[in-house]
């Protein structure tokens, strides 16, 4: 739906402001950021990572302690699906070298790596291989390509600063020295990077980079990403298996505590199912849909968290899971469009945000927790200059028409053609009008615990995406995802098809890490939670206290 | 910003027939979302949810109307009496290539897809996408050996498969797009070679020492350095210098 009159009225006081807003920005005048020494003032009072109360000590498992957000607790201490001794472990359905859990960016890199080394691989993932966050990116990826300008040095100290210096040293050196050679694996897959006449590649900037070095594809990347590498897994049917719409449920050990496969849920049947294989990579990806604290979400479907409840269970700690990201800009108008983010692209194409007033408050390219609480602080009560939704919400102006004025007219409609497109569906000239926007969940900044192959504690196991903690520290920058999944997705393939290499045999499979989980959960006296979750529950509410059928009969539920 | 709660604001309830079948559904809530509403829990047919990874391409139409819709149903905002039907799944025809020892040629794709040249015209693909990409012209591009517009015109394409399931041909369109795209990326754009010289540079070991000298700082040094790192300018020409060089 277009904007409401009222709406409209208070983008008279946007537009008042814009051409003075613009005439600073062409003098290359920025908005005073937030000194470094001073964020995390700002963050301890307005970043929900830190209300009282939302976090939870874990009970059980490798981690236990450790506080993290209630949903992700609630998820990590929940007992199987599945009762372990009902699985016949002598049931075989597949069988193959090296099996990839999950159908994004990093669980297709991974696969296309394990096979150029020599695996077999089966790349089963939980709706259609491409359901995926790295489908839904459209910002760009990093990497310190331009040698003029920027080298991994450079993007070294922007991920740690962006991640308030405590992310792990290695994953860094690893991510950053990597990343050129990534950006050049995508490239000769054809990946079409927007690019110079001469094959130089554009790049930006996004928050928290001190050089331009997102690199993109329109403003499709993820999609251009994973469009690609899922072509080229289809590429090799003989060596690459893609078994759709059947999660992996639990890992599987042998009786010496490798990780030889996994027990498989096949949605449509209902059926569980064993896959076994010499090594298994994790590339499940995020968590967006457990909405933490009740937000709204960027993220897909199947973004529940379920690689790590099942590694949790085989004994991998995990880490960095205290902070979660919440993209700054996410819509909150039109309904329809709730939740969907606006990319950070267009604050690097030079947008404002600002307030009911149509003033400044904050500079628009902060790294993403410190920009999410400052757009938080102006809706709160503290300061009450957020706009008011007609669904009773508040957002603030993201003003794109700044950019056709600094870059020329139609600039917006080619640079995001995407969002143009979707909102212009609704009634709604991003060209011409400000949209508005708030704080959505989007990234879970840390997870499971690996090193820089990509190696867990158990033997045999890898992680690789979102799913792998510790790169980003306590923040991600915008970027940096796109690479993280194409780096360690590399990484662990290579490394998993190496491990195999010396692999003489498994022996008894086992599912007693997770009977022994199952008793933890109950020792610790916590009662009727099952996982992973596999999909969010949508349905409606009033359909579901009408569902009463209490019994199978026949093929009726 | 809460997760919307669908009992707090007040609701219009407008007929939608989800496969023929009448439902009674907010009328501000997507199709998507409406199925949901009406009981569904989706397994098909539903992935990104934010109209990109093409899993719930969607046929609809209205009663004595001869015309057919189409959309996403995570994008379409339901209307009354719309009739919808998902289309979660087509069969597709698939080449598989090594892109490596392809060539740009006038053939490359109707030798991998000699049924290209079936298309008769009929522009059922064009009219089905729900991404508003002239398939026809695409096709007929490819067709010609047109690798560059076959590509940049199909670039927006979620491969959703709404054109191959309305194609009188049998033709699989995104798949020829996407074969496009990647010969256009891979042997027709200049390669980047910046890039290439960076690899190199890294594994000459030349960023090395630095790093590990990163590597070993404790906070403060390193949110030091952070500080002074000097930002590039947002107004700037490409081929922008920053003073310091000694680290690039
Ligand atoms: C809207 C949006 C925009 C973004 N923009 C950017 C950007 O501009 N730049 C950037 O760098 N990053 C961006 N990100 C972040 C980035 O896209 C993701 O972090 C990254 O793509 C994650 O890749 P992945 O392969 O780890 O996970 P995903 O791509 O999410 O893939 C995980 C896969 O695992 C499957 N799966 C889940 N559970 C199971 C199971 N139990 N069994 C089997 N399979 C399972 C899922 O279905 C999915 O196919 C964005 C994210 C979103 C949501």
């Amino acid at each position: 739906m277009p904007y409401t009159p009222e709406l409209k009225n208070l983008i008279k006081k946007v537009e008042e402001t814009r051409p003075a807003r613009v005439e600073r920005k062409k003098k290359g005048e920025e908005f005073t950021g937030i000194p470094v020494d001073k964020r995390q003032d700002i963050l301890k009072k307005y970043h929900p990572d830190f209300i009282a109360g939302t976090r939870k000590e874990l009970k059980v498992g490798a981690s236990k302690g450790y506080a993290i957000a209630q949903e992700y607790a609630y998820i990590l201490e929940t007992k199987s699906r599945v009762d372990p001794d009902k699985i016949d472990l002598s049931k075989v359905a597949m069988e193959t070298d090296v099996l990839v859990i999950g159908g994004g960016g990093a669980g297709n890199s991974a696969a296309l790596l394990a096979r150029e080394n020599g695996a077999k691989v089966i790349l089963a993932t939980k709706l259609r291989n491409g359901d995926a966050n790295t489908m839904m990116a459209e910002g760009g990826i990093q990497g310190a390509s331009k040698t003029w300008k920027d080298s991994p040095y450079y993007h070294y100290l922007d991920v740690l600063g962006g991640g308030h210096f405590v992310n792990d040293p290695e994953l860094v050196y690893t991510l950053v020295t990597e990343a050129p050679k990534a950006l050049q694996w995508l490239e000769k897959l054809g990946m079409i990077f927007s690019k110079y006449p001469d094959g130089k590649l554009h790049s930006m900037h996004g928050g928290g980079t001190s050089r331009k070095r997102m690199h993109y594809a329109g403003d499709i990347t993820g999609a251009e990403i994973m469009r690609t590498v899922r072509d080229e897994v289809r590429n090799h049917p003989e060596d690459i298996k893609v078994v759709e719409f059947s999660p992996a449920v639990e890992l599987l050990l042998d009786d010496s505590g490798r990780c030889v496969g996994a027990v498989m849920y096949n949605l449509e049947t209902e059926e569980y199912f064993i896959i076994k294989a010499k090594a298994v990579i994790m590339a499940t990806g995020g968590t967006g849909r457990l909405h933490i604290q009740d937000f709204m979400t960027t993220n897909h479907y199947g973004a529940t968290g379920d690689g790590l409840v099942m590694s949790y269970r085989a004994g991998v700690p995990v880490c960095f899971l205290h902070t979660v990201q919440y993209h700054p800009t996410g819509a909150v108008f039109p309904e329809q469009a709730e939740g969907l983010l606006i990319t950070e692209k267009v604050r690097g194409a030079g947008a404002n945000i600002v307030n009911v007033h149509g003033e400044q408050f904050v500079f628009e390219r902060e790294p993403r927790d410190v920009e999410a609480s400052a757009i938080i602080r102006e809706c709160s009560k503290d300061r009450n200059n957020g706009v008011p939704t007609p669904t009773g919400k508040f957002g603030v102006w993201l003003d794109a028409p700044m950019i056709d004025m600094l870059s020329g007219e139609g600039t917006v409609a080619r640079e995001f053609p995407g969002k143009s497109i979707l909102f212009r569906r609704y009634g709604i000239n991003i060209s011409k009008e400000p949209m508005l926007i708030y704080p959505t969940l989007h990234y879970q900044n840390g997870g499971m615990e690996a090193n820089n192959k990509g190696e867990t504690k158990v033997p045999g196991l890898y992680m690789a995406g979102e799913v792998l903690g510790g790169i980003h520290g306590q923040n991600r920058l915008m970027g940096n995802s796109l690479l993280d999944v194409t780096v360690f997705g590399r990484i662990a393939g290579i490394n998993a098809a190496e491990y195999i290499k010396g692999f003489a045999g498994n022996g008894n499979l086992s599912l007693d890490h997770v009977k022994k989980f199952n008793k933890e959960v109950e020792g610790a006296g916590i009662k009727d939670k099952v996982g992973p979750m596999l999909l969010p529950d949508y349905s409606n509410p009033d359909v579901r206290k009408r569902q009463l059928t209490t019994e199978y009969l026949g093929t009726m539920r | 910003m809460k997760k919307s709660n669908d009992k707090e604001t007040k609701r219009n309830l407008i007929p939608i027939f989800l496969m023929g079948k009448r439902y009674d559904v907010p009328d501000s809530l997507t199709i998507q979302k409406a199925t949901e509403y009406a009981g569904y829990q989706l397994i098909r047919g539903c992935g990104c949810r934010g109209g990109i990874c093409g899993a719930c391409g969607t046929i609809y139409r209205f009663p004595n109307d001869s015309k057919l819709y189409y959309g996403l149903a995570c994008q379409t905002v339901v209307e009354s009496n719309m009739y919808i039907t998902q289309i979660p799944f087509f069969p597709g025809n698939k080449a598989t290539y090594d892109l490596e020892k392809l060539e740009p040629t006038e053939s490359v794709i109707s030798d991998y897809y000699p049924e290209i040249f079936k298309c008769m015209g009929c522009n059922n693909c064009t009219l089905s996408c729900p991404m508003d990409i002239k398939v026809m012209d695409y096709v007929a591009m490819a067709m010609a050996g047109n690798i560059k517009e076959a590509a940049e015109m199909s670039f927006d394409c979620v491969m959703c498969g709404l054109c191959s399931a309305r194609c009188p041909a049998e033709e699989v369109q995104y798949n020829i797009g996407i074969m496009a795209r990647r010969i256009y990326g891979r042997h027709v754009l200049p390669k980047s070679e910046h890039l290439e010289e960076r690899v190199q540079q890294v594994e000459e070991g030349r960023y090395e020492s630095m790093l590990k000298d990163l590597m070993g700082m404790d906070k403060d040094q390193l949110r030091e350095l952070y500080i002074k790192r000097q930002p590039e300018p947002d107004n700037v020409d490409e081929m922008w210098e920053p003073d310091e060089k000694k680290y690039l």
